[in-house]
């Protein structure tokens, strides 16, 4: 082990050392900056870094605390006192945040280092972090394509080794779908399970923040640190969250398994089909009972989630104006004139489009044609998955249709952009959890792109998500393949 | 398939946002689109159906109303684009 090694620890590797004092936090932190200056400059995976804050943490932490000395990078949706919050924003301009989120305040209370804000598709809209408004993310596997998104930052951080674990925010796959496209883990904790308190708002009903790692081991160290009651969000739920470490390790025999049938339908890339099947059969060898259920409404998922999602963005981002915080625009002649140029000049196209979408679906007169209909299906869904759970444990699937795409591939068409969220949307719309781990890979010219396959479960069964995946990890090889080097790591100087 | 109801450039008034004749053209098209393909939520019978809410069902969250520390003027006014005397400059809103 040389210093240069370390940033390709997982966390529960790091934690041995830093208990046995083979190494400091201040070491640890330093090395990862290293690291990131060497290397981020080619993945734009990070919007800012604070070295100073983080050392100034790193000198005093208790490093047997659970998370105790560890890094997380943060995406730059979640507040960070004393740092920049962008959302990759041009309307928050130069916006330094007064306080820390819940999630950050519970990181730090267990000895994690919140470190660097991740790039994002601007406030977490979009499937491939092409939406930042600062500058374009790379999938580490192949620096011509996407690393999916919209936690595409968070994601390429962690499978490129510039961070131990991070924090993403999932609003229909944006934690799952970018780790699947980086080849890491990442789980979508139950509506309610993490408070939101802190996180810059996109869609209420539907936003949970949750952990983007190198292993489920670290997926459920990063849980056990954030999960639990909040009361300045009363939407997060008070009971209390189990270990998430609890059950992994125990094999899956008496579990069952539900295969839907509607996600392994036509339009899945033969290379993620083969890759998924496997995994079934690999789940199936290792103790669990496969069967095939059916969630009927599946295909109204996409359609329900781009109207409720915008709805509540048009509501969330009227607050963006000019006036407390962010970008003014100069010389208006009239209120109205100020908060329409003001916007105009602040967010980007996509954000646009969503803002013009979710105020259509509420105006007047539209409002029980849209929103209201769209609620109602939604909940159609929901019903779906209750009636899934009653005959098995969580369900399988791919992550997505496809493997990364390539930087550009598909930015014209809004709306096949979202057709590509389809298999994990239906997951935010019902509130339940899911997981993304490495399934295989694809093989497409000369390079290899991660698959990742999807597991969902029952609202608050994030234990047996993790459970089940870990199972499914411990058998296989692919969280131990890492993405090919790009520079060398002599940078770090501890 | 076009829907005739949308005007992008008078919804964009009611979000205060103003847009380009480009941008407002693009987002029209983008849109049909996209609102086309909502329509299919219409082949659903929703008859009965209440609309979903919270996944796991709460109601009547409450906390203690006790003061506690929070942002001082200072800190509120820190972010602020423009400012004086501790308060925030807004633009003329009477003539």
């Amino acid at each position: 082990m040389t210093p240069a090694d370390l940033p390709a620890l997982t966390i529960a590797e790091l934690q041995t050392l830093l208990r046995q004092r083979q190494v400091s936090p201040a070491e640890v932190v330093n090395c990862l900056h290293a690291r990131i200056a060497d290397a981020d400059p080619t993945l734009g995976a990070y919007l800012s870094v604070d070295l100073e804050a983080a050392l100034r943490q790193a000198a005093s932490v208790d490093v047997e605390l659970p998370l105790g000395g560890v890094p997380i990078a943060i995406k730059d949706i979640i507040n960070i006192a004393g740092q920049p919050c962008t959302c990759a924003s041009g309307i928050l301009g130069s916006y330094r945040s007064p306080y820390d989120a819940t999630v950050i305040r519970k990181l730090r209370a267990a000895g994690a280092i919140p470190f660097g804000k991740t790039n994002m598709d601007e406030f977490a809209m979009g499937s491939s972090t092409e939406n930042s408004g600062v500058k374009i993310a790379r999938n580490p596997w192949d620096l011509a394509r996407v690393p999916g998104g919209s936690s595409g930052g968070s994601a390429a951080a962690v499978a490129a080794g510039e961070a131990y674990g991070a924090l993403g925010t999932d609003t229909g796959g944006s934690i799952r779908q970018p780790a699947g496209f980086c080849g890491v883990v990442g789980l979508k904790p139950s509506y309610g399970r993490v408070s939101r308190f802190g996180l810059v708002a996109f869609a209420s009903s539907l936003d949970q923040a949750g952990p983007l790692t190198r292993t489920v081991r670290d997926a459920a160290l990063i849980m056990n640190a954030i999960a639990g009651g909040d009361p300045q969000d009363s939407t997060c739920l008070d009971s209390p969250p189990p270990d998430y470490t609890a059950k992994l390790g125990r094999d899956l025999r008496g579990l069952k398994l539900g295969v839907p049938r509607e996600y392994m339908s036509d339009g899945i890339d033969p290379q993620v089909k083969v890759a998924v099947d496997a995994a079934i059969a690999q789940l199936h060898s290792l103790g669990a009972q496969i069967v095939e259920v059916s969630l009927p409404h599946t295909e109204y998922a996409v359609a329900v989630y781009y109207i409720v999602a915008t709805a509540e963005a048009s509501a969330n981002l009227a607050r963006f104006d000019g006036i407390r915080y962010g970008h003014r625009a100069e010389n208006s002649n009239s209120l109205l004139d100020h908060y329409g140029r003001t916007r105009a000049e602040g967010f980007g196209a996509e954000v646009k489009r969503r803002i013009i979408l979710g105020t259509y679906v509420l105006s007047s007169g539209y409002h029980d044609a849209y929103y209201l209909r769209a609620q109602k299906v939604r909940e159609l869904i929901r019903r779906d998955f209750t009636r899934a759970f009653e005959e098995v444990d969580a369900l399988i699937s791919p992550v997505s249709p496809s493997v990364a795409f390539r930087i550009g591939e598909r930015s014209a068409d809004p709306l096949q952009m979202y057709l590509a969220d389809i298999f994990t949307i239906a997951a935010n719309l019902a509130g339940i959890c899911g997981i993304s781990i490495p399934c295989g890979f694809a093989a497409l010219d000369d390079v290899r792109l991660p698959i990742g396959l999807q597991l969902l479960g029952r609202p608050l069964d994030e234990a047996r998500l993790l459970q089940i995946a870990h199972a499914y990890e411990q058998s296989t090889t692919w969280h131990q393949q890492r993405p090919p080097a790009r520079k060398s790591h002599e940078a770090c100087a501890a | 398939m076009a829907d005739q109801d949308l005007d992008v450039s008078y919804v964009a008034k009611l979000a205060r946002l103003n847009l380009t004749g480009d941008e407002g053209r693009l987002f029209q098209e983008q849109l049909d689109e996209v609102l086309a393909y909502a329509k299919k939520l219409e082949e659903v019978d929703v008859t009965d159906i209440e609309a979903a809410a919270h996944a796991v069902p709460i109601f009547n969250v409450f906390r203690e109303d006790e003061p506690r520390a929070w942002f001082n003027a200072e800190e509120a006014l820190s972010n602020a684009p423009r400012q004086a005397n501790g308060l925030f400059i807004v633009p003329k809103v009477v003539e």
